[in-house]
């Protein structure tokens, strides 16, 4: 239950003595990240925008892993996951996972391919 | 038949006041609402998605759409926003430690924190209205062409954006607002532009070192730029001046973006306000004594929820519409 928390973040790295101490530090470490990634986004670097990984430029990729990043803490320590029971937390979290997952690659894949029809069959749309 | 016809609810499994998966049956029902209201949240970011690798070559750069901080002029990118995503997240830590305080049972702190809680979500709504503001309103302008495409204005030294009052001429042309009352019926326009296509045509030719931008994006992740050559072949396509955004025309490039950006933020700021109104009203109650006589708070716990998982929210839409 809610009522005794568990202290450790960062897999036991960090332990903090009271729940407030730990809703302190993990808004320090969130807003650190926030930090990157605006000044990632405003500075560019050209090492991450000129290489890419699986089609994504690096950037994306850093981007999204901090966004993913940001949501577990969020979900964990705010929402308080990290108390819950563990099949409560698999059920809140793998269900839209798996849904996400699946969602994003039918239509990721078929915006792809209209993108290539625009490009290469016979269709005028920019004139 | 005594073994399977029971009259009793105490020891029954369904006599109630159960709580499976270890969570009361408010927290369970917030759960399920979140969870549902997650993926409501991403078939509209994924549809986001799928529109932007359809026009991948010509979707617009955020960067260069939200440039503006309040009550300073200049071309900051980004920073207003960075600042909505920390007041939302520090909005949500105050709510957390509302909780904390909760569990302790001290009324004051929970008055002090939910209090903040409810200025922050303030601040953001706020923020996201002033947003929404700005980008209806448009900074330089554009012209749109026959195929639907924005064509852009650049200062051929600086490489800066031109706005149409820069090099616009005012021609001795009357111009009125198109009503449905004045001809066709479905046909009408939102508002009148303060020029003309054809003192932008006009100024445009004479003015030599303005240069067109048009929305493919190149190799270099930039706005293609066309010589002036180019750019007076290009301008003779105009149909229309478009200043600002809204759901049908928009300035900054693919109508689309504006559409989703109206669509996500907007079902997004619903959300925000909808978090501000319940909080407002667990805020009184706990100020009544509500949870104090009930012996627990639960309920703030539960709004609490709630209102993370708007914060939630917010770091994937900071990341998808206006980082990526």
């Amino acid at each position: 239950m809610a009522h005794d928390h568990k202290l450790e973040i960062f897999r036991g790295l960090l332990k903090f003595k009271s729940n407030t101490q730990k809703i302190w530090g993990v808004l320090i470490f969130l807003t650190i990240v926030t930090a990157i990634e605006v000044a990632l986004g405003i500075t560019k670097p050209r090492v991450l925008t000129h290489n890419y990984f699986i089609g994504m430029k690096l950037l994306n990729w850093i981007f999204i892993i901090l966004t993913l990043v940001k949501a577990y803490y969020i979900a964990w320590d705010f929402m308080h996951l990290r108390d819950e029971k563990s099949s409560l937390r698999r059920a809140i979290v793998w269900t839209p996972i798996f849904l996400v997952c699946y969602l994003i690659f039918i239509l990721l894949f078929e915006a792809d391919y209209i993108y290539n029809v625009f490009k290469d069959g016979f269709m005028a749309w920019n004139f | 038949m005594d073994t399977t016809v029971t009259t009793g609810t105490e020891d029954s499994v369904w006599g109630g006041g159960n709580r499976p998966l270890g969570a009361s049956y408010g927290k369970m029902m917030m759960w399920f609402f979140i969870v549902s209201d997650a993926l409501t949240f991403s078939g509209f970011l994924v549809s986001y998605g799928f529109s932007r690798f359809k026009f991948i070559e010509t979707w617009p750069i955020a960067d260069e759409v939200f440039t503006h901080v309040p009550f300073f002029h200049g071309n900051y990118p980004m920073y207003y926003v960075a600042f909505m995503t920390f007041i939302l997240i520090m909005s949500s830590v105050t709510m957390v430690l509302a909780v904390d305080a909760g569990h302790k049972m001290k009324q004051k702190s929970v008055i002090l924190y939910m209090f903040l809680t409810i200025i922050g979500g303030a601040i953001f709504v706020g923020s996201q209205a002033w947003e929404w503001a700005t980008f209806i309103k448009g900074d330089y302008g554009a012209v749109e062409t026959k195929g639907g495409r924005i064509l852009q204005f650049v200062n051929a030294e600086t490489g800066e954006r031109v706005a149409l009052a820069d090099f616009a001429t005012t021609l001795p042309e009357d111009r009125v607002k198109h009503l449905k009352s004045e001809g066709i019926w479905f046909e009408q326009e939102g508002y009148k532009t303060s020029f003309s296509l054809n003192e932008v045509v006009e100024g445009f030719k004479a003015t030599p070192n303005i240069l067109i931008r048009t929305e493919t994006i190149n190799e270099e992740g930039e706005k293609t730029l066309l010589n002036r050559q180019e750019s007076l072949t290009k301008l003779l396509d105009a149909t229309q001046v478009v200043e600002g955004a809204n759901l049908i025309h928009n300035e900054y490039g693919s109508r689309l973006f504006a559409d989703f950006f109206f669509f996500i933020t907007g079902f997004h700021g619903f959300h925000v306000f909808s978090g501000v109104v319940i909080n407002v009203i667990i805020f009184f109650n706990v100020i009544l004594g509500t949870y104090e006589r009930r012996g627990h708070y639960e309920m703030v716990e539960k709004v609490g929820l709630y209102w993370h998982f708007v914060d939630l929210v917010w770091v994937f839409v900071f990341t998808f519409f206006y980082l990526v």
